[in-house]
């Protein structure tokens, strides 16, 4: 199989810790510019696999490419992210001292040495896309407060907008609509649309309505490997499926 | 520009003052010691200037140690290691000065080495007749060491509790070594017995003035380097490493380098700070390494209010006077009396005092605003803590991290 | 024959600690008094013949005195001493007791002269004084001295004791003897090789430096035996080294096991830093001493029990101070390990003071009882009966804890707990308690550990300081959580210090196995034995 035109390439993917597999052989290809939903029971191996993308965890076995020729298990998590894969976590970590603004302002894209960061003065371009960002956010009146002060929701929206300001080429969302409002939920869908028309986006959701409305191709794991693959209609008819996680 | 910068609104606001109080004690002290005559009710003893630099030099260990606790969560059960290294720097040249008027008046090797039938200087000795080599290495050698043993431990993630541990072990291997006669560093007894520093006879009034000066100098100049780097864009950066560690690496950022930079630059202000410690207290000995001692200055930190500049300096002089206080008059009760602020600061006083009197002020305010929404600015939220043991999971890589 | 070696083994034992019979020493002191005044070879013979009659083995000192030329007598009194040249003086030392009793300058004394034929009667009768006597111990000594001072003249002596004796290990230490001193003598050369094979068997480092000094003075075929010899007891001693460096380093880790394994429990399970764990070993060996004073003065028949009785009551009151610091301090800190670590770090300079205050800044005297005290020889190295019991002590008490962890419903919740605070408690778990009792535990454990290490150290305020950085480097080495990681973590870092002791030294020696730890934990953060998985990373 050709990998040049994927950005995400996982093949024969294994990883156990103290003998639990929690990958096992797990095969997963994304292209580039595509939307993926994940779903699966609890322990399925969905945030393990974000682990083993992200440089976290080291598979104990199989390939892992990114844009279709970078080694990722050679890398560690910095260097990942600054190649362009942004990672969203299943509970929202922001840093909680700081305003909103200067957590967008730390995750923008640029140099991430020191000494830069030592001598760092904001410029006007800089500032222009924070302001964008928060407009996407939808953030912008809340600038100046504390990221421990934001609800659950908006602590969630600011971690995609962290993760937008990063600019990253592959984003792996970890569950963005829990804890949140039917509205909420819409809205956020609706930004994810928004984003995969520029990025390539691997979303991990257990909110089957939540997946309904993204409209994208959806990967089903169980016990560490792919259980169904196809549209949502198609994986939700899936006797498997049916039968380890949806319910009858 | 940097005026204007400095008498700015709040925490800064707080910090002009400090460093302005600082420098007006440089100079404000040695006058009232030298110029004012002794029967006047505002002379200040010789003694007191001593005493009182001592306590700057203490205040600056907390304050670097400040840098990368409370900025950084790094608890570092060391810091009085890098503050003693700097100190030996500083007497190695003290010793070199004394020269031939030693016991023993050899005009090249210091008492000790004579006494322990050396016959010639060992190579870490030389260069120290120098005092520019000296003032370098007083910065070189804690920096290296810290440069060296943080890039280990951050690099493979030793984080919480177990770096403090290996701190405390660092330091502890220290002692011993120093300890040992063949080490060359003077072994039980230290370095001692100083006559001159840049000429100048350490016991005379006048050196001792300058002395305290230069500490208070140094001391302003650590709180003003120490508030450029916090509120800086890499500050915010040691912050956000210190809330959501494993956040900033999936951001892009370098962890590691992140805390080596604040750990390093923390070990070279304790060393600056031990080596204006030793002419002033005249002795630098192995017990300055003990283990109990680094404790002691996170007790400093920690009654001044952490993540506050100006607290761990308050924290320290407090403390500090209370232990010369006590030693001198109910010296059996010291230890209950520190043991139980050990105590009482943790359960009682976690912000210290700088960030109770911040609470206070921020409640205030918010009572005056009556209803209005007013975010506290100089408060410093930290996430909620995790559940019991959760600190045993250093890396937590999808939850925020507790801050300490 | 077994129960004969063992009692040979086992005798010096007892003797050692049995206050040797007093002998009828007016009658030695009257006749050595006469050597004063004897006139000539022929008198100071007689003399010495007499001391040997009366048969007891204190005569010895002064004969070897004699022997050596170092008996001499006072111009002035006429009284004889062992004298002992210092210099321009001459130190004046009791005959029979050895024990200094003044100084005198040469001038003021005079030797007893001695000649050869004379020396070999003293050399016979002090032989005779030795090998004869009924104490196997002083028997086997007596081989010993003659084994080191071979001389041709005592074999005649040595075989007669052969002959008559009876218990196998002195007859050994005989024919070892005369060996030694048929190297020194002109009996054929079969003999001589079989003497060297005899000693060579010996495998001891006296052996050794016995026959590189004969190596060095004979030739052709006895040279090569004595070299191949020589090659062969080093061999012996390299091994024994090894086992004794071995040894010493089980004792060493059998203390940090004792000193961690409480902290294995409080840390390691609980994840609680507990900076005053070190005063937990303190505390449990004070009560020790308690105890011990108490049976002094009351009941003084039951000394040998003191160590017994302490145990309970150490874990109780270790068990009890460690409730109260959980109840009242660190429960309010769960989830801030290192305020956790700072209010800790203040009770135990607390405690410290506090044991100050009551029982003195200084050392205080615990005595060992009888039972653990002494020494038993296995082949070349020594080891002592009060570090044996407590490397078997602390490997009881690991068995137990383990047993307490794994097997009991208490265990259970504690092991519960841990893993997941909020579920166990809707499981119906008390766990405020299960935390409470837990510590206590902990504690408790190090209270007993107090009462081992008060055997082997120095009872005063300041002993858990010593321990406290070694039990965490203990833990933190054997990875947390994990009490088989604290059991191989302290015997694998004693043993690594008595290893690097003969190269390094002591100190130094310390010094590496603190950085060895400290670079160890970069390269595995969590220990020896890690847990892994997710649910340990995330």
């Amino acid at each position: 199989m050709s990998k040049s035109h994927t950005i995400l390439y996982l093949d024969g993917v294994s990883v156990s810790f103290d003998g639990f597999r929690a990958i096992n052989n797990l095969s997963l290809v994304l292209d580039k510019g595509e939307m993926r939903a994940i779903i699966g029971p609890n322990g399925a191996g969905k945030t393990t696999m974000m682990d083993i993308v992200t440089g976290k965890t080291r598979p104990d076995d199989g390939e892992v490419f990114f844009n279709g020729s970078v080694d990722l298990t050679k890398h560690d998590e910095a260097e990942i992210a600054m190649m362009g894969i942004g990672r969203k976590f299943q509970k929202p970590t922001v840093f909680e001292s700081h305003s909103v603004e200067d957590n967008i302002m730390l995750s923008l894209n640029g140099p991430r040495s020191i000494f830069p960061a030592l001598f760092h003065r904001s410029s006007t371009e800089e500032r222009q896309r924070i302001d964008e960002i928060l407009a996407t956010i939808r953030l912008d009146e809340k600038r100046n407060d504390l990221a421990a002060n934001l609800s659950h929701g908006q602590k969630q929206w600011l971690e995609i907008g962290m993760l937008l300001a990063q600019d990253p080429k592959l984003l792996l969302v970890d569950e963005p609509v829990a804890g949140m409002t039917d509205a909420e939920t819409e809205e956020t869908a609706r930004l994810l649309k928004e984003i995969a028309k520029t990025h390539s986006v691997i979303v991990v959701e257990h909110d089957m309505h939540f997946v309904r409305e993204l409209d994208v191709k959806v990967t089903c794991l169980h016990e560490g490997s792919v259980l169904s693959e196809g549209t949502l209609d198609f994986v939700s008819a899936d006797e498997r499926v049916v039968e380890v996680y949806l319910g009858r | 520009m940097i005026t204007g910068k400095l008498f700015a609104a709040g925490a800064d606001r707080r910090i002009a003052i400090t460093i302005t109080i600082l420098l007006a004690i440089a100079i404000i002290v040695p006058v009232l010691n030298l110029a004012v005559p002794q029967n006047s009710a505002l002379h200040i003893p010789p003694y007191a200037v001593a005493l009182f630099g001592k306590y700057l030099c203490y205040a600056m260990l907390a304050l670097a140690l400040d840098l990368v606790w409370g900025y950084c969560g790094i608890l570092s059960l060391g810091h009085a290691a890098f503050f003693a290294l700097g100190g030996y720097a500083m007497g190695m040249y003290l010793m070199r000065q004394i020269g031939d008027r030693g016991v023993y008046a050899n005009p090249v090797l210091p008492d000790f080495m004579v006494f322990l039938n050396w016959k010639e200087l060992p190579w870490f000795w030389y260069g120290f007749d120098q005092f520019w080599f000296a003032a370098l290495m007083v910065m070189v050698v804690p920096g290296l060491l810290a440069f060296g043993f943080g890039w280990l431990a951050f690099r493979s993630r030793v984080t919480g509790v177990y770096l403090s541990i290996i701190t405390q072990a660092l330091t502890y291997a220290l002692l011993l070594a120093f300890f040992r006669n063949d080490m060359g560093f003077g072994g039980n007894n230290g370095l001692t017995d100083f006559k001159d520093i840049l000429g100048f006879n350490v016991q005379a009034d006048a050196t001792r003035s300058a002395l305290f000066s230069a500490s208070a100098i140094a001391l302003a100049l650590a709180v003003y380097v120490t508030w450029r780097i916090i509120g800086s864009k890499y500050g915010k950066l040691l912050m956000a490493v210190r809330d959501a560690e494993s956040r900033t690496r999936f951001l892009g950022w370098r962890a590691e380098n992140v805390k080596l930079f604040a750990f390093t630059v923390s070990a070279v202000m304790a060393g600056i700070a031990g080596a204006l410690y030793v002419p002033q207290v005249g002795i630098i000995n192995p017990g300055e390494f003990e283990p109990a001692n680094s404790i002691e200055v996170v007790v400093w930190a920690a009654v001044g209010g952490r993540a506050t500049i100006v607290g761990p300096i308050i924290g320290a002089i407090l403390v500090n006077t209370g232990k010369s206080y006590f030693t001198g008059a109910l010296p059996d009760y010291w230890l209950f009396a520190l043991g139980g602020l050990f105590i009482a600061v943790t359960l009682f006083l976690p912000q210290g005092i700088v960030g109770m009197w911040d609470a206070w002020r921020a409640r205030r305010r918010e009572r005056l605003a009556a209803g209005e929404v007013v975010a506290p600015q100089e408060v410093v939220v930290r996430p909620e803590t995790a559940a019991a043991g959760k600190w045993s999971e250093p890396d937590s890589g999808a939850e925020p991290q507790p801050a300490e | 024959m077994t129960i004969l070696r063992l009692l040979a083994l086992l005798l010096p034992l007892l003797t050692a600690f049995v206050a040797p019979a007093a002998a009828d020493e007016a009658e030695l002191r009257e006749i050595i008094a006469k050597f004063a005044t004897a006139k000539g070879f022929a008198a100071t013979k007689s003399i010495v013949e007499e001391l040997a009659a009366v048969g007891d083995p204190a005569a010895e000192r002064p004969l070897v005195a004699l022997s050596d030329g170092d008996l001499v007598f006072r111009e002035s009194d006429r009284e004889v001493f062992i004298g002992k040249e210092s210099g321009r003086t001459v130190r004046l030392l009791d005959p029979l007791t050895g024990e200094v009793l003044g100084e005198a300058k040469k001038s003021e004394i005079s030797k007893i002269k001695v000649n050869n034929t004379l020396r070999r009667v003293i050399r016979d009768a002090v032989g005779a004084l030795t090998l004869s006597s009924p104490d196997p111990v002083v028997r086997i000594a007596a081989a010993d001295t003659m084994f080191k001072t071979p001389s041709a003249d005592a074999i005649d002596a040595l075989d007669a004791a052969i002959a008559r004796e009876t218990v196998s290990s002195v007859r050994r230490k005989l024919e070892q003897a005369r060996a030694s001193s048929v190297l020194v003598s002109d009996l054929p050369e079969a003999d001589k090789l079989a003497a060297i094979e005899m000693i060579a068997e010996m495998g001891s480092r006296d052996a050794a430096s016995l026959l590189i000094a004969y190596e060095a003075q004979s030739d052709g075929a006895l040279k090569d035996a004595a070299t191949a010899a020589i090659a062969k007891i080093n061999e012996t001693l390299a091994f024994w080294a090894v086992a004794q460096n071995v040894w010493y380093g089980m004792s060493l880790g059998s203390v940090l096991l004792l000193a961690a394994i409480g902290l294995a429990i409080t840390f390691g399970v609980m994840g609680v830093i507990n900076m005053a764990h070190g005063e937990m070993v303190m505390l449990g060996a004070y009560t020790t001493f308690v105890v011990q004073e108490l049976i002094r003065s009351t009941a003084p028949g039951l000394f040998d029990w003191s160590l017994a009785i302490a145990l309970p009551l150490a874990f109780l009151v270790s068990g009890a101070v460690g409730l109260a610091i959980e109840r009242g301090i660190i429960r309010f800190l769960y989830g801030r390990p290192l305020e956790t670590l700072l209010a800790t770090w203040g009770v135990s300079l607390i405690l410290q003071q506090a044991v100050r205050t009551i029982f003195g800044p200084t050392n205080r005297e615990v005595g060992n009882p009888a039972w653990m005290s002494g020494a038993v020889d296995i082949g070349q190295m020594s080891v002592t009966f009060n570090r044996l019991w407590i490397l078997v002590f602390a490997l009881g008490v690991f068995a137990v804890l383990l047993y307490v962890m794994k097997r009991t419903p208490w265990g259970l919740q504690m092991r519960a707990v841990t893993a997941n605070r909020r579920m166990a408690s809707s499981m119906g778990i008390k766990t405020p308690w299960v935390d409470a009792l837990t510590f206590a535990l902990g504690s408790g454990i190090a209270g007993i550990a107090g009462v081992a290490l008060s055997q082997i150290d120095n009872v005063s305020p300041n002993l858990g300081q010593g321990y406290i950085i070694d039990s965490f480097m203990v833990v933190v080495f054997g990875g947390v959580g994990n009490l088989w990681g604290t059991l191989v973590g302290a015997f694998s870092l004693g043993i690594l210090n008595k290893f690097l002791e003969p190269y390094a030294g002591a100190v130094l020696g310390k010094i590496i196995v603190l950085v060895v730890i400290i670079l160890f934990i970069q390269k595995r953060p969590r220990g020896l034995f890690a847990l892994k998985g997710r649910a340990v990373e995330a």
